[in-house]
């Protein structure tokens, strides 16, 4: 327990300890420190960006999804309107449509009776001519009593 | 544990005797007694003392300073993790005690803390071990724990009283630090009294730093010893010497548990005293 020049060795020791300390130890450490803590507070000013974007995001797509309906509930109500005037357009069509196929039954109808009178008519004047042959009791001469007959038919 | 002769004093005196070694006449001598040490004189150095001081304050550097150069950024690991939580506990420490800026307080605070911590925890290391290895090599005096080496803890106060005086006159100028050596607190009138004052007070602060390590973790060695020679009192399988046995191994198991918590407070003390001193050489207060 003698005070000797270990005391000048050990005060070097101490001081080239410090010196390589300072030098080689602490700044790289607090650098990496600072780097790591800054690191941490961007992440975290990230988080918090993100968080904002996030509410953000939620709140348009909410509101596009109210756009999206509401366009949706307009092409329905277009599309409704469109059926039905289609349906009445469809309704007209077929009722001039029918008309105009009972116009045409009508008057082939007409036509049928039409021609269906005028045979009759040809076979009536030759039940009559020959009922009359028949009472006169003789043949009549079609050729020479045509004019009459045919002024018969027409009367018919 | 003493061999068969070897008396109590004797054993206290050789856990107490450093392996001081000279160059006398021509060759490199080591002494072998406490009074052959003390006849070297000044110029003698206790090579146990050194060799382990430097051994565990090179491995201090070399731990902290491989993390340092592989250092990264991102999420820590092993012992970067340990080594970064040392490195915020004296920054907060250094940030805490002191209000200037300086490069050199917050790597010194570390240096101290760690190199006094790995001092004195050579404390816990069972004060008969070291003798396993340095008998063997002829070595006949070897304390493991630099810091109950009194040429140690005076080595060190005298390098912060070093920065003490250099800051103190960097900041204030020599005019300033001898104004505040000699003008106060009693005005120039009583400027002999004021440089006493002042003076005791500035010396007090190396050997206050110094004599409260030294003594702490010599009083602690110390009972470290007391205790060892209860075991070494062992005689037979009597009662007495069971007991003695017994209680050695409780109380070297208490007192070292105990001793966990001076080795860091005695760190930590010698640490933040040197903040609290450098900052006070920092500002003037007038």
């Amino acid at each position: 327990m003698n005070i000797n020049a270990t005391l000048i060795g050990q005060t070097i020791m101490f001081a080239l300890f410090v010196w390589f300390c300072m030098k080689f130890v602490w700044p790289p450490i607090m650098a990496a420190l600072d780097a790591r803590s800054k690191r941490i507070a961007d992440g975290l000013a990230a988080a918090e960006r993100g968080k904002n974007d996030l509410a953000l995001a939620a709140k348009r797509s909410t509101e596009l999804l109210r756009e999206a309906k509401e366009k949706v509930a307009e092409v329905i109500a277009l599309g409704d309107k469109r059926a039905s005037e289609i349906v009445e357009e469809a309704k007209a069509q077929a009722k001039i449509e029918g008309e105009r196929i009972v116009t045409a039954a009508k008057a082939e109808i007409e036509q049928e009776i039409f021609r269906a009178k005028e045979q009759l008519r040809t076979q009536v004047s030759a039940i009559a001519l020959a009922g009359a042959g028949k009472i006169l009791g003789r043949e009549i001469d079609a050729k020479a009593h045509n004019d009459l007959l045919d002024k018969l038919v027409a009367e018919i | 544990m003493s061999t068969e002769g070897l008396t109590t004093s004797a054993y206290i005196k050789h856990h107490l005797q450093n392996l001081t070694c000279s160059f006398q006449e021509g060759y490199f001598h080591c002494a072998h007694t406490a009074e052959e040490a003390k006849a070297m004189g000044f110029w003698a150095i206790n090579m146990d003392t050194i060799l382990v001081s430097l051994l565990l304050g090179l491995m201090f550097l070399f731990i902290f300073s491989r993390v340092a150069k592989n250092i990264s950024t991102g999420v820590p690991s092993g012992m970067q993790n340990f080594v970064e939580w040392v490195v915020e506990f004296i920054d907060s420490s250094v940030r805490g005690s002191f209000n200037g800026r300086s490069a050199l307080v917050a790597p010194l605070a570390l240096s101290i803390f760690a190199w006094i911590f790995l001092m004195n925890l050579m404390d816990l290391v069972p004060i008969d071990y070291i003798s396993l290895i340095t008998q063997p090599l002829g070595i006949g005096h070897f304390k493991l724990v630099p810091t109950t080496d009194p040429n140690a803890t005076i080595g060190m106060a005298i390098g912060v009283f070093l920065l003490v005086l250099f800051y103190s006159i960097k900041v204030k100028g020599l005019g300033g630090f001898v104004g505040e050596l000699t003008l106060q607190p009693f005005g120039k009138f009583g400027l002999p009294v004021n440089l006493f004052l002042e003076g005791v007070n500035l010396i007090a602060k190396p050997v206050s730093l110094a004599l409260r390590l030294f003594g702490n973790m010599y009083a602690g060695e110390m009972i470290f010893i007391l205790i060892a020679i209860m075991g070494a009192s062992w005689m037979s399988f009597s009662f007495a010497s069971t007991l003695l046995f017994s209680s050695q191994v409780i109380l070297s198991l208490g007192w070292a548990i105990f001793h966990i918590l001076i080795v860091t407070l005695q760190a930590f003390i010698f640490m933040t005293l040197t903040i609290v001193y450098l900052d006070m050489a920092h500002q003037e207060h007038h």
